[in-house]
């Protein structure tokens, strides 16, 4: 600690320079920390998959609905142990760019089948037996400055009721949280009790979106997959099933590799960055060759001097990837708050943080290494030569 | 006589493309203790070279140097950079001071290899730069300072830890005739008065006259020895 004033005034020597590289860090790190969001965002489904849970949709389109008849014959197949289906209502609240998920459930099936979403007691039983009731993520309900007890009234771009309205309106009974930031993720939902829901719509009566199977032993999910996708062989509705996760990251898919796309973006600009500062810290370190032959005349050692400038790099980039981190964690919100709920909730991870201290330490190292190598090799006779 | 510094047969050879030049040529000195050293003679005499070996910046090709008892041509890079923070203090033509650390930064430099905390540092450096009559000025960075009083704040860096020996490569060299005299008093009463032993390279003979004696380099030998104190 006692070299840091040294160090910290030797970075901040050529002031314009200093800061116009920061910026640059602390932009490449900005990206790093939305993107890594944007990424494990669209990747939370697969991360909160349950091994144990399969989800059946349409063979052919995960669009087309299924009969609610088969969950009583799936229920049957050996090695499932409970059954809960959902259907897609596309809703908006209150205008165009409120758009969030909501679910319409069986209620008792769908939060047994999800028990890492948390909800008191008494709100699942008032969801169980209020026909018009709702329960919304806590995430919505903080977004929204809903109340549990108010009335919930979301228009539906899909289902229209038997009147020709497709405004709707639900008695908000409960609200339901994760404590796993990847579960939190998919709790940006309303969930909608399917009674009321299928009574009331015009059209697709005793139809569902999706079913999800909980079974008993998770090396057993290709053959139950495959037993529940018999059943309904060569029938008007025939499904297709797969794991929980498989499916979540083949729908994250259906948007492209984000995986590889992130991490070619934040190569190349990992690449600018490490040419930009290790340029900066060349020249630097360039110009104060007879001062850092000084430090050495006054007795410090090869090993010290190498590590001042090594901590000037990490400096440089610690202070531009701690910068570009908070200013990415401080946008999100705003970020969040214009997607309207459109796209899964970003958030940036701590296993993100901890991957920009690895990343931004490998840089400090790249860049500083060369520079440090040459003083470490520097003989202060010839660099005091016209120095003196 | 109580001998500080002794070199016994000291060369010291570069190679320069394919030939190999011999600077000195089998130097032999005694600096007692408290001495007061001018070293003079032409460009390329041998004079730096030779304070370069007697500050530890650099080894001799054959011989010995004994500083205090201690052989340090025999000392390894890391051992030797220990042994300069602790015994000597370095002034130099230039000052060498780092311009982004204020006088009293910069004079704090050599003790941050010691175990002193911040505050003993700190105070350290005050009287250090009290006793170079530049204590007001420790907030100043060395732009903000004249010639002399940056030169002044280079000694004060150099004797901040008491080293046994001053090594002063030209110290007035770059500095009119008047703060030039009020450099070499200062040197003259840090031998004087806190008995450091002072080698110096000068051009300057009116410089050299404020040691105690003199001594000259002539193409790698050292021809003449004149005590000017006497003189």
């Amino acid at each position: 600690m006692k070299y840091l004033p040294l160090v910290w005034s030797q970075l901040f020597r050529r002031k314009t320079r200093t800061v116009l590289t920061l910026l640059s860090v602390l932009v490449a790190f900005l990206l790093f920390g939305l993107l890594q969001a944007v990424q494990i965002a669209f990747e939370s489904g697969a991360d909160s998959a349950d091994a144990k849970r399969l989800l059946t949709t349409a063979r052919y389109s995960i669009i087309e609905p299924l009969p609610m008849s088969y969950a009583l014959r799936m229920e049957r197949v050996q090695g499932v142990v409970a059954v809960a289906y959902a259907d897609w209502f596309g809703a908006k609240y209150q205008n165009e760019s409120n758009a969030f998920a909501v679910f319409a459930v069986d209620p008792a099936r769908y939060l047994d089948m999800y028990p890492e979403f948390e909800i008191a007691p008494a709100q699942r039983e008032a969801f169980m037996k209020t026909r018009t009731g709702a329960v919304a993520g806590k995430r919505l309900m903080d977004r929204y400055g809903w109340k549990v007890g108010q009335k919930l009234p979301i228009s539906s771009e899909i289902h229209a009721k038997t009147d020709g309205s497709l405004d709707w309106e639900f008695d908000l009974v409960g609200v339901f949280d994760a404590e796993d930031p990847a579960v939190r993720a998919n709790t940006d939902v309303v969930l909608i009790n399917v009674a009321y829901f299928d009574e009331a719509r015009q059209s697709g009566r005793g139809k569902t979106g999706w079913y999800i199977t909980r079974i008993a032993d998770a090396d057993q999910a290709r053959t139950i997959a495959a037993d529940v996708d018999r059943l309904f062989m060569n029938s008007p509705d025939e499904t297709k099933t797969a794991p929980e996760k498989e499916f979540a990251v083949g729908f994250a898919k259906q948007i492209g590799d984000l995986g590889a796309l992130v991490t070619r973006i934040l190569l190349a600009v990992f690449f600018t960055i490490l040419i930009l500062t290790g340029n900066t810290m060349a020249q630097a370190i360039r110009e104060r060759i007879p001062e850092l032959a000084i430090l050495k005349t006054l007795g410090f050692s090869n090993v010290t001097v190498t590590a001042l400038v090594l901590g000037e790099a990490a400096l440089l980039l610690g202070i531009g990837a701690t910068l570009g981190m908070l200013t990415a964690v401080s946008i999100i919100p705003g970020l969040n708050s214009a997607t309207g709920g459109r796209f899964p909730p970003l958030f940036v991870h701590a296993e993100t943080f901890v991957l920009a201290a690895v990343v931004a330490l490998a840089l400090a190292l790249a860049v500083g290494l060369p520079p440090a190598l040459r003083v470490h090799r520097l003989r202060i006779v010839e660099a005091l030569a016209g120095h003196r | 006589m109580n001998v500080l510094v002794e070199i016994r047969g000291v060369t010291k050879t570069y190679r320069r493309g394919g030939e190999i030049i011999e600077v000195l040529h089998g130097i032999d000195l005694d600096i007692p203790r408290g001495d007061f050293v001018a070293l003079m003679g032409p460009s390329g005499s041998g004079k730096t070279t030779l304070l370069n070996l007697i500050g530890g910046l650099d080894t001799p090709t054959s011989g010995t140097i004994t500083v205090d008892g201690q052989r340090i041509d025999r000392l390894g890079g890391g051992d030797l950079a220990r042994w300069r923070a602790a015994h000597v203090g370095f002034v130099f033509q230039f000052y060498n001071l780092l311009p982004v650390l204020s006088a009293q930064r910069n004079v704090e430099l050599p003790l941050l290899l010691t175990r002193l905390s911040a505050a003993e540092r700190r105070r350290h450096a005050e009287i250090a730069l009290a006793l170079v009559g530049l204590r007001e000025r420790a907030k100043h960075k060395p732009k903000e300072l004249s010639g002399g009083q940056e030169q002044r704040v280079a000694i004060a860096r150099a004797i901040v830890s008491d080293p046994t020996l001053l090594v002063c490569d030209e110290p007035t060299g770059d500095l009119d005739r008047a703060t030039a005299h009020e450099i070499m008093l200062l040197l003259q009463m840090l031998n004087r008065e806190h008995g450091k032993t002072i080698v110096m390279v000068t051009h300057d003979p009116k410089a050299a006259g404020y040691a105690r004696r003199g001594l000259r380099l002539d193409k790698g030998t050292l021809a003449v020895t004149n005590d000017l104190a006497a003189s």
